[in-house]
């Protein structure tokens, strides 16, 4: 292999790649999450008849997984190459493994496999088909086409990539530790994240104020709940991350019994399934701009005056 | 003249464990199509590779049969005016079955003339009828389906290409935008497309692409390979046919490899390094010749030798990080004692509206003292009991089951050996799950029996005291799977327990004590009783015992479970005898007689004084000889003892008039009838049995 990739060519590189590929590059969301699915690129965008092809890098925080900056392999805050596109395309699995290829991962110098992982976020209302990429038995990726996004069934279905950067990096990289990666220009991960992994960690398992928490999720449930019933779907969903982020900060810290988390999970549920349909609704009343066959636009749009009258 | 035809689904990467139903699947479907086309064949010969389902068909016959058929019209008088000419209802017939009416017959039915025609219909040429594949392959069905792009055709992955190839010549048709042609795809890496000239080249053209496409010839290859391996480093490698099975529909050209790991980590206890490999790697791991782990592990790459020790590397690395958590994991449990774990069990939840898992296992020390007294443990296996029932669940929270949940109990055990507990608490502590399937091994000592049924007891109690009954599919905590594994390891053990007295006396003992769960468990006995039951009655439909049986026992009033069982074994034994009939119908003619009565129970004796004739007496007496000791017999003397009535009771039936004017002696053969009911309703309700 030539010289290692660092973290950021490795960003660069892949989104290079799928900008070349017919895809938008958008930047990472403002509000936490715990996935790049949870971007409202994905989440909102898979949801509906228009067609829509991104790729961004999200940084991606699970409380519970923090690990004191310790655990060589296990962050709170970990980053996501995600790549949304709808209709997924023919070759996509083709598209997939030639950006491997473009990281300097040569498939015949190694085995790639697709191994069956169905993929579901019940608390998003979210499931899908599809598999874990190994790469020499190492998960590097996950390949979902979504059947189902908060609540609503896919019609056309996008397939979603997300790759592990911190995981794919320590391959291309060859070493034992995320912090050992290099980000580039010779600064290591570890530079970069070590310290906040270590505040999050004691932050989200000893030091978070639960009633403060608590308090927060019923407001920002409110708040979400309300913003619904106005059609404000994007103020409303940033609600529910700030819901869904709250509940795992009061998860890691242990404040949630076995049967609360269910209740939790499904008042979150309620939500994304309440956006993802208003969210549909709305793009109806802006005429499903990114259709560009208007026979196929016009087709779409009759049909969402005779739904709302039946909604009614 | 005979044709060949091939028929293969490309499609992006099945789920391994599909792979195999799912070829079945599409033989049974095209051979069924065929049969129904009336299209005859030899063999239908199956490849699969995790991309593709194919089937070739051998010996197809040419087209379908030719089929010659009288069609029956009009009557003669309506087909014909009085001139002779045909009338429109004739000519309208005849272009019905695309004929004119110079193909018309004249037939007699039964004293009419009426019209008929000859139809002849050629059978459609094979290739017609191959163009029907397409509904076959759309109609398969698989446990996960999916939808993709803008299409709605739901199935278990995307199809990439179809190839439909007669002899040389394709069979066009098209599903969604795939055209079925001749192009196959090669190994995703190695091969590339090739176009199959004929049908018989298609397993050698993959072959040159790359692709072992017959399963069962891939699977062979891999099993050499790991035996050449392990012949040369005299390793002992179990292949397990699971896994075999799994990592044969992961591949299309297997090439095995062995990797090492750190001797350090076979510090590591042996189920932990197992399900690290494979499990989560899909691994097959190796021993030695006395069945000791080796740090080594033998894997299968999808592709050839070449640049192989990266893919060496790779997996070494992956699962020695693997390893190396459970190490530190390891470590950290290691440094810490029993009572430590037991203690932090107070903060752990058994479920919010029950109990904290502590308070369980105090209930469960209880419990399992009833049991074990009962059914004659002796006293070291009683201490035994008490201890491993004071710290069976500590694993629970250990760092190691918070990585390997599925390794709880197992953990337990090892931990406990190493902690210093003996054997027999320590394998109580590892079958307490068991069975962990509805057919799942059972525990295979005393105390771990005893222990695994006060566990479920205990949850089946508890659970259904706090409302989380299940119903329908929901049955989240498995409540059911526990019911069936009580009921097999009552069986199992051959344990006469008392449902009844057993679940008031665990309640009691733990009422009595200060971890009381505060749950009106009494009110819920017969709840739960019912539910054992119906797992009675699904184990034994299992067995295929005839639904009447099985009523009928369930509906006893011995609440004793091996009795119910066995009662069901007796009846299934007897019911081809010949008297069984007949023994049958005189009990139940007592019990349909005993349904008329509505006695207390201390109003129950029978008067010899108000005896009308011997019939009576000797019925009397017959039955007072099947009551003496009858609460203590196995269910094969019971039924031996109640079919030997039948003779006094036909005798009785005969002479004696049942509902006599006087009221009093009415009542007295009554009451001999409800006391000989009881007896038979302790030992089934033979009412339900349905006798020919």
């Amino acid at each position: 292999m030539t010289k290692k990739l660092s973290m950021q060519e490795i960003i660069l590189t892949l989104q290079e790649y799928w900008a070349s590929k017919g895809c938008m590059l958008m930047q990472a969301y403002d509000t936490e999450k715990g996935a790049g699915t949870m971007s409202p690129y994905t989440f909102l965008r898979a949801v509906g008849p228009e067609p829509w092809n991104v790729a961004y890098v999200e940084p991606s925080r699970r409380p519970a997984d923090g690990r004191y900056g310790k655990n060589p392999n296990r962050l709170y805050q970990h980053h996501q190459f995600q790549v949304l596109m709808k209709p997924s395309p023919e070759n996509v699995q083709d598209l997939y493994i030639n950006s491997l290829k473009k990281l300097g991962i040569n498939p015949l110098e190694h085995d790639i496999r697709f191994v069956e992982d169905n993929w579901a976020n019940p608390s998003m209302g979210c499931a899908g088909v599809g598999w874990e990429i190994w790469l020499d038995g190492m998960e590097v990726s996950q390949f979902t086409y979504f059947q189902i996004v908060g609540g609503q069934e896919m019609d056309p279905v996008a397939s979603e990539i997300t790759y592990g950067l911190e995981r794919l990096a320590s391959y291309v990289q060859d070493v034992n530790s995320v912090f050992d990666l290099e980000w580039g220009y010779g600064v290591k991960y570890g530079d970069i994240f070590k310290e906040p992994e270590y505040e999050h960690s004691k932050y989200g398992f000893e030091e978070s104020n639960q009633n403060m928490l608590l308090n927060m999720f019923n407001s920002y449930e409110k708040e979400a709940t309300r913003l619904i019933k106005l059609g404000l779907v994007h103020p409303a969903y940033d609600y529910i991350l700030k819901c869904s982020h709250t509940f795992n900060l009061l998860d890691a810290r242990g404040a949630v019994s076995v049967t609360e988390r269910a209740g939790y999970l499904a008042r979150i549920r309620k939500m994304a399934r309440a956006v993802a349909k208003a969210f549909v609704i709305e793009r109806k009343k802006r005429g499903f701009p990114l259709i560009k066959d208007e026979k196929k636009r016009a087709e779409l749009l009759k049909d969402h005056s005779k739904n709302k009258k039946g909604d009614k | 003249m005979t044709h060949e035809y091939l028929l293969e689904i490309g499609l992006e990467e099945m789920p391994a464990h599909v792979v195999t139903p799912s070829i079945k699947q599409l033989i049974k479907r095209a051979g069924d199509y065929l049969k129904q086309q009336r299209i005859t064949f030899d063999s239908i010969k199956p490849f699969s590779t995790p991309r593709r389902l194919t089937i070739q068909i051998l010996g197809l016959s040419d087209k379908q049969p030719d089929i010659n058929k009288s069609v029956k019209g009009p009557s003669k008088k309506i087909a014909q005016d009085d001139k002779g000419n045909w009338t429109k209802a004739a000519i309208g017939f005849t272009r019905g079955q695309g004929l004119t009416p110079d193909d018309i017959q004249f037939k007699n039915v039964k004293g009419t003339d009426y019209v008929f025609v000859n139809k002849h219909i050629p059978g459609k040429p094979v290739q017609d009828v191959l163009s029907g594949m397409k509904k076959v392959i759309t109609d398969m069905t698989f446990p996960t389906m999916m939808k993709w792009n803008v299409y709605h055709l739901e199935y278990v992955r995307p199809i990439r290409w179809i190839v439909s190839i007669l002899d040389d010549q394709v069979i066009p048709f098209s599903i969604l935008d795939v055209k079925a042609n001749r192009i196959t795809r090669g190994h995703r890496f190695l091969g590339h497309d090739v176009a199959i000239k004929k049908v018989s080249d298609y397993e050698d053209d993959l072959k040159q692409q790359y692709v072992i496409a017959d399963a069962k010839k891939r699977k062979q290859l891999i099993v050499n390979q790991i035996h050449d391996l392990a012949k040369k480093h005299h390793w002992q490698i179990k292949v397990d046919p699971n896994l075999l099975e799994e990592v044969n529909n992961l591949v299309e050209w297997p090439t095995i490899f062995a990797g090492s790991f750190n001797r350090r980590y076979l510090e590591l206890p042996a189920s932990v390094l197992i399900t690290s490999m494979r499990d989560n790697q899909r691994f097959f791991y190796v021993e030695d010749q006395n069945g000791k782990l080796l740090p080594y592990f033998v894997s299968a790459r999808n592709g050839n030798s070449d640049y192989i020790e990266n893919v060496i590397a790779g997996n070494e690395k992956v699962l020695t990080a693997r390893l190396d958590d459970a190490m530190f994991f390891y470590h950290n449990d290691m440094n810490k004692s029993i009572d430590y774990f037991v203690n932090r069990l107070k903060r752990v939840s058994f479920h919010d509206r029950i109990s904290t898992m502590y308070e369980k296992m105090q209930r469960v020390e209880h419990i399992s003292q009833i049991i074990g007294k009962h059914v004659g443990l002796d006293s070291t296996q009683l201490k035994n009991l008490k201890r491993a029932s004071q710290i069976y669940k500590f694993d629970l929270v250990t760092e190691m089951v918070g990585e390997f949940a599925e390794l709880q109990g197992v953990i337990g055990a090892k931990y406990a050996q190493l902690k210093g507990e003996n054997d027999e608490v320590a394998r109580a502590i590892r079958e307490q799950y068991m069975p962990i399937s509805s057919d799942g091994e059972l525990p295979q000592s005393k105390v771990g029996a005893t222990l695994a049924l006060a566990d479920k007891f205990d949850s089946i109690l508890t659970f259904f005291s706090a409302g989380m009954i299940p119903s329908g599919s929901n049955d989240p905590y498995a409540l059911r799977r526990q019911a069936i594994g009580i009921v097999r390891i009552i069986r199992r053990e051959s344990w006469h327990l008392n449902l009844n007295d057993l679940l008031n006396s665990f309640i009691k003992a733990e009422t009595a004590d200060e971890f009381d769960v505060q749950l009106d468990q009494k009110s819920q006995i017969n709840n739960v009783i019912d539910f054992i039951k119906d797992r009675i009655v699904k184990l034994l439909q299992s067995e295929k015992i005839h639904h009447d049986i099985i009523e009928s026992v369930v509906n006893g009033h011995n609440p004793d479970i091996l009795f119910i069982l066995d009662s069901a074994d007796v009846l299934n034994q007897h019911q081809n005898d010949s008297d069984f009939k007949l023994s049958i119908e005189s009990l139940t003619r007592v019990m349909r007689i005993s349904n008329k009565a509505n006695f207390k129970p201390d109003e129950l004796n029978v008067d010899p004084n108000l005896f009308q004739n011997d019939s009576e007496k000797k019925l009397n007496q017959a039955v007072d000889e099947v009551k003496n000791g009858y609460y203590h017999l196995m269910p094969n003397e019971i039924y031996q003892r109640l079919s030997n009535l039948k003779r006094p009771i036909s005798d009785y039936f005969e002479q004696t008039m049942i509902m006599d004017k006087n009221s009093e002696i009415k009542n007295n053969h009554l009451k001999q009838m409800v006391i000989l009911t009881n007896l038979i309703l302790w030992f089934a309700d033979l009412d339900k049995l349905i006798v020919k």
